[in-house]
């Protein structure tokens, strides 16, 4: 009696697993595009990267902590950068970074729009907003598999699993950001005869932005959490270290490369912050 | 005086479908009867009123009459759900998306309650907005904030942001922002009901003054009693959605059209004590018993008054005398004795104003203020009066 009845039995997983199937047989064309496209974004963006000296990075992040922040700040954030060099991890850093911010400006691409259109529909954001929550609660290791099968193992799949992970905190954000505008200044920009686009251009979109800049650092975080974990399926850089460190038992380099992505994270998170900081109106 | 606004039956329902609520309320069903069986929100109820080119037409009513639901639907930033609303003689309802952009953005501005600037765009260029949004190149647009600034007694803020000025500077700016599209036609939300009493009436001074000089047509909505009849050419009452009277402040004073104006009266008075010595003015000039009638068309003419009270040596009030009087007498060489006049009305320095209304209204003289010895201390013009109830 303690068992659950055999003929409730519903194995949802098989229709999944069918989808994904015929997702991959019936548009394999669009998902061969898709990943060209990627790969061809990341490749540029890591190129670029790994292309800048390392003491311009040094300078720039020096440069961005000073004027977002103060200039003990700037200092600090070059020095913990000029740490991860010293480990000898330079490299792997930059391909990393490549990752997040390619999964961050394809999150932000889609995000924001999507974000914009519900706040102007109810309805499209009763939809959305269960999605989000799956999106964000579901284990990250299961996008790894429909990313491996649709896009083979490399840095490729590991781009659409972390866009997946990242991309909720900016559409609530912009959503929420829009909702919030003031209604009078909304009617104010209307009384004056403006255009559906104007009063999202001119009125709204700037008004929201301090949230939607929150919803980008958010973003930003959660993308740089998920590279760790998509090294599974083949994204070169620190996560993979780590992931080597586990198998082999190596504490030495599972440390290193541990406190790598915790001092990138950092610089990542108060830097996004500060500037988001910056977009606040001052009541 | 052409008609600038004609409104016609006008109905706003709030709700999922409100077309199908409209028959339910023309047989006379009520408000509330209406929300509970339906969950329809009634909010203006067929009125009907005119606009006259030129004149402060005030809505008065408390919050939940409807008010600023009417008002909003004079730009169809709410959509009525039926009824005519004439702009120059066209249906600004039948209007299309782009009709109602170019109207908006040429005829009708509006000023909100709690001012609904752009927080993140400095003064000048909330001012310049309208002006923005019909593409007027920069330089242009602003040229024309500059001197609307200097207009609203703002000369040399425009860098600032909205909310580092107080709020009655920031509803200048509101007013600015509006004038700067040259409407025609300026809608005003509460303008100044967040604002505090002094500045309140700071500013209704000045909209009257930027009145004087620009002729705009005002529609301007207020709950405050005295801020209605101080700015108001004429005054519309609403209650429930539905007009109760239409009038000039005297006619709605003199000629409350039921009992809830005359609450609303009485409420005035209640709330302001003002007593005739609060209000009344120096008796000067002054004519004594002695004067002969040539001195005092000497003191009328060169005050340019048509009447004027008479004292003896001890100041104490005698009568009144005209200057069509003071002209015979002295034709037919008389004395002031025997053209003084008495029927104008009396009143001592501690009577409340709310009694002197109807005489106000009434005579064609001042109000003598008089003293228990009989001493004239002061006089009552209409327009004291009435003003007294501000």
């Amino acid at each position: 009696m303690s068992q659950f009845p055999e003929f409730l039995k519903f194995e949802l997983g098989i229709y999944v697993d069918q989808f994904v199937k015929w997702l991959m047989n019936n548009f394999g064309g669009f998902f061969d595009f898709l990943q060209a496209f990627i790969l061809g974004f990341l490749m540029r963006a890591e190129g670029f990267l790994q292309w800048l000296p390392w003491w311009v990075v040094l300078f720039g992040v020096f440069l961005l902590g000073w004027k977002v922040k103060k200039i003990s700040s700037g200092i600090v954030f070059a020095l913990m950068l000029l740490v991860v060099g010293s480990f000898g991890l330079w490299e792997l850093m930059m391909a990393t970074l490549a990752v997040v911010l390619t999964s961050v400006i394809i999150s932000l691409l889609i995000g924001i729009p999507v974000g914009i259109i519900m706040a102007y529909s109810s309805t499209f954001e009763m939809i959305m907003k269960p999605m989000l929550d799956g999106m964000q609660t579901m284990p990250s290791f299961v996008y790894l598999i429909p990313a491996l099968m649709l896009f083979d193992l490399g840095s490729v799949p590991a781009v659409f699993a972390t866009t997946i992970y990242a991309i909720p905190p900016v559409m609530r954000l912009t959503n929420l950001g829009i909702r919030n505008v003031s209604k009078e200044m909304v009617e104010a920009a209307h009384s004056f005869g403006s255009s559906p686009w104007q009063i999202l251009f001119k009125v709204e979109l700037p008004q929201a932005l301090p949230t939607i800049m929150t919803g980008v650092n958010q973003t930003t975080m959660m993308a740089m959490a998920m590279v760790v974990i998509a090294s599974m399926i083949g994204a070169r850089g620190l996560g993979r270290e780590v992931l080597i460190a586990i198998n082999r038992i190596d504490i030495a380099r599972g440390f290193e490369s541990g406190l790598a992505i915790v001092i990138i994270a950092i610089i990542i998170d108060r830097i996004t912050q500060g500037i988001a900081e910056s977009f606040k109106v001052e009541e | 005086m052409s008609v600038k606004i004609k409104v016609e039956n006008l109905t706003k329902i709030f709700g999922r479908n409100p077309k199908s609520v409209l028959k339910k309320l023309e047989n006379g069903m009520t408000k509330d009867k209406i929300l509970a069986q339906t969950g329809h929100t009634v909010g203006v109820d067929n009125v009907s009123f005119d606009v006259n080119e030129g004149e402060i037409f005030v809505i008065m009513g408390l919050s939940g009459s409807g008010k600023s639901t009417l008002i909003r639907c004079l730009n169809l930033l709410n959509k009525p759900t039926e009824g005519k609303v004439c702009v120059d003689g066209e249906d600004i309802v039948q209007y299309n998306k782009k009709q109602l952009q170019t109207f908006r953005q040429n005829k009708m501005a509006m000023v909100f309650q709690h001012f609904g600037l752009f927080t993140h765009k400095t003064v000048a260029d909330n001012v310049e907005y309208g002006l923005e949004i019909k593409n007027m190149p920069k330089e242009e647009r602003k040229k024309i904030a500059e001197e609307i600034l200097e207009t609203v007694g703002l000369k040399g803020w425009g860098v600032k942001m909205p909310n580092q000025l107080s709020g009655g500077m920031q509803q200048r700016v509101g007013l600015a922002r509006a004038l700067a599209n040259d409407p025609d036609v300026l809608l005003m939300d509460e303008p100044f009901s967040a604002l505090d009493p002094l500045i309140r009436r700071e500013m209704q001074l000045e909209l009257l003054d930027i009145q004087s000089e620009l002729k705009k047509t005002i529609i301007f909505i207020t709950h405050d009693v005295n801020e209605a009849f101080r700015i108001g050419d004429r005054v519309a009452v609403m209650k429930n959605g539905k007009m109760v009277q239409i009038g000039t402040p005297e006619e709605i004073l003199t000629n409350p059209a039921n009992e809830y104006i005359e609450d609303f009266i009485k409420d005035i008075d209640k709330s302001k004590v003002v007593q005739a010595k609060n209000v009344m003015l120096n008796p000067s000039p002054l004519v004594f018993m002695k004067d002969g009638p040539k001195v005092a068309m000497k003191e009328m003419k060169s005050s340019g008054i048509s009447s004027v009270f008479v004292v003896d040596k001890d100041r104490k009030l005698r009568g009144i005398i005209t200057i069509d009087d003071t002209i015979k007498a002295i034709q037919e060489n008389k004395t002031l004795e025997d053209i003084l006049r008495t029927d104008y009305f009396t009143a001592d320095p501690e009577d409340y104003i709310q009694d002197l209304i109807a005489n106000a209204m009434e005579t064609k003289y001042p109000i003598a203020v008089v003293n228990d010895d009989k001493k004239l201390v002061g006089i009552l013009v209409r327009v004291s009066v009435l003003s007294g109830l501000v």
